[in-house]
């Protein structure tokens, strides 16, 4: 009986293959998305978690100096003499021009089991990785990418993450020109009877980096994802909630029918529900194959965005995890359920001698209406409520999520309202709108579906634009010098800057000098800085005291980036613990940058850091002479074409990690926008069956089907004109809420909002298009109709 | 087994209200194995509703419906859906064919949920109702006179003991529902099922072995 039940249901399918194609679309572009975007996560995450299990430092303390700097030879030395299990590591960065390698260097005879790792298991030449000139150990991802020169023989091996490479500690101490131990590595097990480290050392206890810092760094990128995957999640559950809605209601006479003939309710929902499941799979499979697709492509633009906006190194390979596909399914099958839930309740409350006449499709009552315009309105408060007094990232994304369902729930109401303002002229008119509020209830899902990804679009388009324009000025502001130079070496870079001070031609040089320290705990650059109007007029800061350049030129003060400002809640005058301490003077803006960053002035950099030596620096010359000179330092000082850049070089590959940043959230933008127009369609279709009781009276009394289809376009594209118009003011909530909280709790900075009428113009008449496309269907057949189709409604009403 | 002692059908002082409008006001009435019994009386006098509830489509508001003597009150929707589906044949006047299947799938469909279906026997029927050659149609393709014999077919096809048809010719031209009635009866007659149906036809009415006339929810002749 069950079989027969289900394949009586399942009939209803192979009379409407395209109804059931529309609700698998929904399923698998629902699946793929959400999946999609939980693969990338999964598989960046995982990357964060292969780096710091990167010698065992996830499981292994540290002993380091209190501001990051390398520790004594003899700190090490006298621990050891007292039978402490420690080892040494020296860590640095090697840069060559644009090729970065993070450089480990290990003593394998003293390091712990755990951070022995995979990388050194196997098959290891040991005689070469400890004889000079040493072996190096890198991922095949990272032997591709551009690399520093000088380095020894390569081994590869797949344990060291991707812009990392691990080597013996004498070839990094020669390859990093630094000869004392960055930390020391402690062994879990020490010898008993010893009395506790941090009493033996003045040095600093590092518990072991469960959650590295990247990860920490990512987490607001990743969430961000996660929202948009379940914003289109969301989008796609409307969907396949309109094509199990129309199914439900074309076959409540097919369901009475099964009972009346004798089909337990039980064995109807049983059915159901395993049509349900089946249907479900399959489209989930199709989705996890499809989000698999998605997530490859994006890939290597979201690694190139976690790599521009966080420095963290993520490969650009997906790898496919069968645990992901199995969670992606589960996520389909809970999704469908969610959206069957309405149609299985009305199943089972539905009374056997229910009349079977298809009713208007999710016709809410106006109590339904009512409830959901007072918890738009409840949204809307906790929206502002949180705007202004919430803090922390979750209360920006909550704030989000509030104003976007809010306004979502509104839309009926808002509808029905504006409709009521209207005062038609004739008859016919007034047939219009009344039939248009009369739709209103079964297109609402899908107009919220359209107005969430309107808003969503504005939204992030705006947050882009916002940053982009700004980001734009300030490169105009931060690269002004004319040329930038890499010298092949530090000795090199030295002796360049010394020749070309003296060049009549030349206005300035200005040293482009760094070290890595940390500040607050966390890492951060100190940059040292001459004293020069290319500063002093040109660097927008925030905030200063008086005269800060000044300040900065004696010596006696440091400007802070915004991130490191916001993240530590500092204030002007505050001391940051460079050398003795300075005062800040400055905080100036640092676009794209995750981690904190200082400036001092040279003097002060290189008394507090005397390891820190240029190897890159920056020509101030007038313009016209520009070409000559980077020609000169190519023939004449033998330097590398691409070691010799202009500006207008610097600022296109600045605004290309831009570009990259926001390749993902751009695409997501475009898919979610097609799949809300998908969600119109079916909708459209829907009523479009269920809509020819309403029509036929209205053809009868002497309305042509081709006016009534034209009235159907006309109200489609009025509808979609109507949800754009009130996605609007949400999108820009939305940018606000983006570039006000969501950006300065994410990344620490925040942007100045502005306003982009033409990419609004440019989103209407997409969506003018969408809606249209999504017409186009149901308009041409209701022209088409067979007047005898329509005829048939009165033989069918008796 | 069937008692002959006990009637098929035994309906039993049935009252039904729809909240505080009465329908039917103490009804009894009984049917016996291969009887045939016309229902008929003015709209609204509750003609449908007493099939309704013989069918246990519907519960009564107060009196027991037996069937073979059992008091299908008493079960709960899985077995009353059982009695329904093993022993009663349900006509409809609006034909309920299942609109994505075929002529054939919907003759089959009761038989094959009871597990009584009979190739032989639903091709003969199929055959004496003039559905031969529709077996691939859809019920959007038919006329009305041949969705309700496809509905007849359906509805004899598991040879049930009681066949419970509700103005099972009202949609139908007077031709042609003399047509239907007479291959219902022919068929009812040889598989030996008993036949209640509602109608409104007193031509028709007088076509069936009894005939009792509901007025204002009672029993007016008998």
């Amino acid at each position: 009986m069950l079989y027969t039940a289900i394949s009586t249901l399942f009939s209803h399918w192979h009379r409407r293959p395209g109804q059931l194609a529309m609700l698998m679309l929904g399923l698998a572009l629902a699946t793929a998305l959400w999946s999609g975007v939980q693969a990338i996560n999964a598989e960046a995450r995982g990357a964060y978690d292969r780096a710091a299990a990167t010698l065992g430092q996830d499981q292994l303390a540290r002993l380091e100096t209190p501001d990051g700097r390398p520790l004594p030879l003899t700190d090490y030395i006298a621990l050891r003499r007292a039978g402490y299990l420690v080892s040494p590591v020296v860590s640095g960065e090697l840069r060559d021009g644009e090729a970065r390698l993070r450089l480990l260097g290990i003593d394998p005879l003293t390091a712990p089991a755990a951070a022995q790792g995979p990388a050194l298991d196997g098959d290891l030449d040991l005689a070469r990785f400890f004889t000079a000139p040493g072996l190096i150990l890198m991922s095949d991802e990272t032997a591709e990418r551009p690399l520093p020169d000088g380095l020894p023989d390569i081994a590869l091996t797949d344990g060291v993450p991707p812009g990392a490479a691990i080597t013996d500690i004498s070839t990094a101490a020669h390859l990093l020109g630094q000869s004392d131990p960055s930390y020391l590595l402690i062994d879990p097990n020490q010898p008993f009877g010893l009395a506790p480290l941090a009493e033996a050392t003045d040095l600093v206890l590092r518990p072991p980096e469960t959650a590295n810092d990247i990860a920490r760094l990512t987490d607001s990128f990743h969430l961000n994802l996660t929202a948009f995957g379940l914003l289109s999640f969301a989008v796609g559950l409307f969907i396949v909630h309109a094509a199990i809605g129309l199914a439900f209601e074309q076959r409540r006479a097919t369901v009475r029918t099964l009972r009346a003939l004798g089909t337990p309710l039980r064995s109807v929902l049983t059915a159901l529900s395993l049509e349900l499941t089946a249907i479900a799979l399959v489209s989930g499979a199709v989705g996890v194959m499809l989000g698999y697709v998605i997530a490859a492509s994006l890939m290597p633009g979201v690694a190139g965005t976690l790599r521009g906006l966080y420095g963290a190194e993520v490969e650009g390979v997906l790898r496919f995890d069968p645990l992901w596909a199995a969670s992606a399914l589960a996520i389909t099958l809970l999704g469908a359920s969610i959206a069957a839930i309405q149609a299985l309740i009305g199943t089972a409350r539905m009374p056997l001698l229910a009349p079977a006449m298809p009713r208007a499709w999710a016709q809410a009552s106006g109590r339904i209406m009512r409830l959901q315009a007072l918890a738009a309105l409840g949204l809307m408060c906790i929206a502002a409520g949180l705007a202004l007094f919430g803090s922390g990232l979750i209360a920006a994304f909550v704030c989000l999520a509030a104003l976007l369902i809010g306004s979502a729930l509104a839309l009926p109401a808002l509808f029905t309202g504006f409709l009521g303002l209207i005062r038609p002229r004739n008859a016919f008119a007034e047939w219009v709108v009344a039939d248009t509020r009369q739709q209103v209830p079964g297109l609402s899902l899908a107009l919220m579906a359209l107005l969430l990804a309107l808003a969503a679009n504005i939204g992030v388009s705006t947050m882009v634009g916002s940053f982009r324009h700004t980001f734009t000025g300030w490169l105009d502001q931060r690269i002004s010098s004319e040329l930038y130079v890499t010298g092949r070496s530090v000795d090199d870079t030295s002796t360049l800057m010394a020749t070309l001070e003296n060049e009549p031609e030349v206005d300035a040089i200005l040293p482009i000098i760094s070290a890595e320290t940390r500040l607050y705990g966390l890492p951060a650059d100190v940059f040292g800085i001459v004293d020069h109007p290319t500063y002093s007029a040109a660097w927008p800061l925030l905030s200063a005291v008086d005269n800060p350049w000044a300040q900065i030129a004696n010596g006696t003060g440091v400007l802070v980036n915004e991130q490191l400002y916001r993240r530590e809640g500092l204030a002007l005058g505050d001391i940051v613990a460079i050398g003795s301490g300075l005062p800040i003077v400055g905080v100036y803006s640092d676009y794209g940058n995750p981690n904190g960053q200082a400036i001092v002035s040279l003097n002060r950099l290189t008394d507090t850091f005397p390891n820190a030596r240029p190897i890159r620096f920056a020509i101030r010359i007038n313009p016209a002479d520009v070409p000559a000179m980077a020609t000169r330092l190519r023939e004449e000082f033998g330097l590398p074409p691409d070691n010799v850049i202009n500006q207008v070089e610097v600022k296109r590959f600045s605004l290309q990690v831009f570009e990259q940043t926001f390749l993902v959230t751009g695409a997501l933008n475009v898919l979610t926008l097609g799949v809300a127009a998908l969600a119109l369609l079916t909708s459209l279709l829907t009523l479009a069956n269920l809509r020819l009781p309403q029509l036929a009276p209205v053809w009868a009394i002497g309305t042509s089907r081709n006016r009534l289809a034209w009235v159907e376009m006309g109200r489609s594209l009025a509808l979609a004109a109507l949800t754009f118009a009130l996605a609007l003011p949400v999108g820009l909530a939305l940018a606000w809420v983006l570039l006000a909280l969501v950006n300065v709790e994410a990344f620490g900075w925040r942007l100045p909002m502005r306003l982009f009428p033409t990419d609004w113009l440019m989103l209407f008449a997409l969506a003018l298009i969408a809606a249209t496309l999504a017409a186009l269907g149901p308009t041409l057949r209701l022209a088409r109709i067979a007047p005898a189709r329509l005829a048939q409604v009165f033989a069918q009403e008796r | 087994m069937i008692d002959s002692d006990l009637p098929l059908l035994n309906l039993r002082d049935i009252c039904k209200s729809y909240g505080s409008t009465p329908v039917l006001n103490g009804v009894s009435l009984a049917l016996n194995g291969g009887q045939t019994l016309a229902l008929t009386g003015e709209s609204g006098s509750g003609k449908s509703t007493l099939l309704h509830l013989a069918a246990g489509l519907d519960q009564p508001s107060d009196g027991s419906v037996h069937l073979d003597g059992e008091d299908i009150g008493r079960l709960d929707d899985a077995g009353r859906a059982q009695i329904r589906r093993d022993r009663i044949g349900l006509i409809f006047q609006q034909f309920n064919l299942v609109p994505s299947l075929n002529v054939a799938a919907n003759v089959a469909l009761q038989a094959q949920m009871a597990n009584r279906f009979d190739a032989a026997f639903t091709a003969e029927i199929s055959d004496r109702l003039g559905l031969s050659d529709l077996g691939a149609r859809y019920p959007e393709q038919l006329s009305g006179g041949q969705q309700q014999r496809v509905a007849i077919a359906r509805a004899l096809a598991p040879r049930p003991e009681l066949i419970l048809a509700d103005e099972p010719t009202g949609n139908l031209d007077e031709e042609t529902g003399d047509i239907v009635l007479t291959l219902l009866l022919e068929l009812v007659a040889e598989t030996g099922a008993a036949l209640m149906m509602v109608t409104h036809s007193p031509r028709l009415a007088q076509r069936l072995s009894r005939e009792v006339h509901l007025s204002r929810g009672q029993l007016a002749v008998q």
